[in-house]
């Protein structure tokens, strides 16, 4: 049976998450003191150890990318990425709203670690009381002197998806227009004003105080093996408990939703789910008993990504659904390259065209081949992952396309 | 130095070089659209996508380096598909007036579609309603048709890097990004100088200069290398001779042939070169007699400034005589102008339209 393991969330409710005085008092900043008593490199180490991996959606080894940073550049910055624009997620601001001073802890330590003395938390657009939030959560932090010579700086994003992708993030903190820049370079090589950058998930640094405080080996212990430690899903949909919950990477799709979650609202049938935000496959009855951890959601073609559990009952027209996710990139993508300018358009086209009842199975070819080479060829992880919910449904749910031909 | 395979060739390249620098070194012809040697990379019209081994996505050549032991395919069937879908998706939004254009012939689009065979594209929409760019702008020199852009920001980066004017820019997101002044306007009402750098990097049909349309495609007039003569720096240009008259210039890019200015021009000198056949051109001296002008020979005319000085000096002394030169001639025109008034007329008054 699923339970909630509480690791990020534990003090939820219980402080005030701008204040750095009740996070002391439950035990805060602890992991913070802990890193600045250790060797640069021991601390990379021990990151690296926990098997901490990128919250945001990638999935990389939190450790590995700080060791990307070169030591001897005179300038070094930590930026976190608090853009959540991932339709149906809304972890991060949970975890501001619960407990914003692990996240100001967790970058600090990231800071330590890569000897940085300036951190940027890239808040999006809508969420403006967090900004306020933050603000005077640093400003506590700043007078308790928790995080010595480490300032942080909240940036205000405008409202584009794409500027949850971390070049797009730092073109947007720099001033430019919000458009992925090619890689490599690297953030880490060459990111905010050319220094060397790491940019993190506000999950990812949220949980770095707990690693530190408890040890590697405490956290690796948690969840699954090669993506440890816990999760915030965020359940929305036909769902019939649709809020957030924080659980160990181990349990089950299933678990998430029929446990957890109380199982499909007014007692329908489940007809899919889509996992890790608008750009996730949606995911049959079927795949329902895989791990969601970033490995495991991989092997059945889907992602884990940000966290977010849309859940679909029987009645749910899947065609018009996605029809509607065609659109939202089309209205998203930045217009950089051509396959995800052009493409994202034409898919949103043909989507309508088809759940109008004016498609064909051509249409359905031409929709497969875009979203083979939009995969293929497109700048950045906007444009590859847009065509996804279509693909898998196609794969998953070619009835439902085929009975509006 | 480091080495990879490149469509089963083995080459050496040094550490550094792009896998574009790379392939085409190897013999493979890269097709690319964003991609300007003189610009700042964009890596973004993905047409030189090339597919690396162990790689999940393909590669665009332009902006990733080459790395040891790399295997790179060229021309394998997932590269070949994505240039097409490409050219579909731009042929899909492109005005194709081929015929009218004054591209055609010179045209990256074009060229490329041919290569691939694209010749329709199935991506053109069921209603032929998609977003409109065309941009009307009153103004002399540059007609802007952004139904024929491609959106590779080669405009907006020189603009920006060789002409430093930033006039333009891309407004707007997704298929809707277009180029455009600030507020959309009129080159005339932005920072534009109107140096044409911005259709000497187009490669279609987008941007295209109005003082030579409708005169001659680019394979229709033979090109002459000449210096403009507009000022002293000395601008490389290549006249578009066509039935023995100018019909266009067009920049040349090559540094061995433009060592100056590398194919960047000035409004002279790419768009004022109508006055060498027209009807109000001087190709005489011409003397003022009893308030009508007429024409004489250099001869005479020469003979009666001379006279003209010599008189003036001898009236009122070398002082009262004044050598206003040009930006227009040469160095050493110059130098003989002062020496001309210092030696032979005796005055230090001489001086020059580019001090004012």
């Amino acid at each position: 049976m699923a339970e909630e393991l509480r690791v990020l969330l534990q003090y939820a409710d219980q402080i005030n998450p701008e204040s750095a005085d009740d996070y002391v008092k439950v035990g805060g900043y602890k992991g913070l003191e802990k890193a600045r008593s250790m060797d640069r490199k021991a601390l990379i180490d021990e990151v690296k150890k926990s098997g901490l991996r990128g919250r945001g959606g990638a999935g990389f080894n939190a450790g590995m990318k700080w060791s990307f940073v070169p030591q001897d550049a005179p300038i070094k910055y930590v930026v976190c990425n608090l853009d959540e624009g991932e339709p149906g997620t809304y972890k991060d601001r949970i975890i501001c709203e619960k407990n914003a001073q692990a996240l100001l802890e967790g970058m600090a330590i990231c800071g330590t670690a890569i000897s940085s003395k300036q951190g940027y938390i890239y808040c999006r657009g809508e969420y403006p009381f967090v900004v306020e939030l933050l603000k005077n959560a640093i400003k506590s932090a700043k007078a308790s002197g928790a995080l010595g010579d480490f300032d942080i700086e909240v940036r205000m994003g405008a409202g584009a998806y794409v500027c949850g992708e971390e070049t797009a993030l730092i073109e947007s903190i720099e001033g430019h227009r919000g458009e992925p820049r090619f890689k490599p370079p690297f953030p880490g090589v060459e990111g905010l004003w050319a220094a060397p950058t790491v940019v993190n998930n506000v999950e990812t640094f949220a949980c770095l105080p707990n690693i530190l405080a408890n040890g590697a080996e405490w956290f690796a212990g948690i969840g699954a093996t090669r993506y440890p430690g816990t999760k915030i899903v965020t359940l929305t949909g036909d769902i019939e408990n649709a809020t957030y919950f924080e659980v160990p990477t181990n349990v089950t799709l299933r678990d998430v939703i029929f446990t957890l979650g109380g199982g499909v609202k007014n007692g329908k049938k489940f007809k899919a789910v889509q996992v890790g935000g608008t750009s996730g496959a949606f995911i049959p009855e079927q795949n329902l008993d895989t791990q969601i951890d970033f490995d495991s959601m991989g092997s059945i073609g889907a992602a884990l990504g940000s966290g977010a559990v849309f859940v679909l009952d029987e009645t749910r027209d899947i065609v018009d659904v996605v029809t509607r996710i065609s659109k939202f990139f089309e209205h998203e993508s930045c217009g950089k390259c051509n396959p995800c300018r052009e493409g994202t358009f034409r898919l949103r086209e043909i989507m309508e065209k088809v759940n109008a009842g004016r498609g064909t199975t051509q249409d359905m070819d031409n929709l497969l081949l875009l979203s083979k080479v939009m995969q293929k060829a497109a700048l950045c992880g906007l444009g590859q992952a847009a065509p996804i919910p279509i693909e898998s449904t196609i794969k998953h749910f070619r009835y439902e396309y085929l009975r509006k031909i | 130095m480091i080495s990879l395979t490149i469509d089963g060739r083995e080459i050496q390249v040094p550490r550094g070089t792009t896998l574009l620098t790379a392939c085409r070194q190897a013999g493979a012809d890269i097709p690319t659209l964003c991609y300007d040697p003189d610009l700042r990379l964009a890596g973004s019209c993905r047409m030189c996508v090339v597919e690396v081994k162990g790689r999940r996505n393909l590669v665009a050549g332009c902006v990733t380096p080459a790395e040891n032991n790399m295997v790179v395919e060229t021309e394998s069937p997932d590269v070949v598909e994505s240039r097409k879908i490409i050219l579909e998706l731009l042929l899909a939004r492109h005005k194709l007036t081929c015929h009218t254009c004054e591209s055609d012939g010179s045209c990256k689009l074009q060229d490329y579609c041919y290569r691939y065979g694209v010749t329709d594209s199935r991506f053109t929409g069921e209603f032929h309603d998609g977003p409109h760019f065309s941009k009307e702008d009153a103004n002399p020199f540059i007609k802007r048709d952004y139904d024929k852009c491609i959106m590779c920001t080669r405009c907006v980066r020189a603009c920006e890097e060789i002409t430093g004017a930033q006039a333009i820019n891309v407004m707007n997101r997704g298929h809707h990004a277009k180029i455009a002044t600030i507020f959309d306007g009129n080159l005339e009402d932005s920072p534009c100088v109107f140096c044409g750098q911005c259709i000497m990097v187009c490669p279609v049909g987008a941007l295209t200069s109005k003082v030579a349309a409708g005169k001659g495609k680019s394979y229709q007039t033979e090109k002459v290398l000449t210096t403009c003569t507009y000022c002293g720096t000395g601008c490389t240009l290549e006249l578009n001779v066509k039935d023995d008259k100018v019909v266009g210039v067009t920049s040349v890019r090559d540094e061995n042939w433009s060592p100056v200015n590398r194919g960047a021009l000035c409004v002279k000198g790419r768009f004022g070169w109508d006055f060498i056949n027209s009807s109000d051109r001087l190709t005489t001296p011409l003397i003022r007699e009893n308030g009508e002008l007429r024409p004489a020979s250099w001869d005479e005319a020469l003979d009666f400034t001379a006279a003209k000085i010599k008189e003036i000096k001898g009236e009122h002394g070398p002082d009262s005589l004044a050598m206003f030169s040009s930006a227009r001639v040469t160095n050493e025109e110059n130098y003989l102008a002062q020496k001309l008034m210092r030696a032979a007329i005796g005055t230090n008054n001489v001086d020059h339209c580019a001090r004012l």
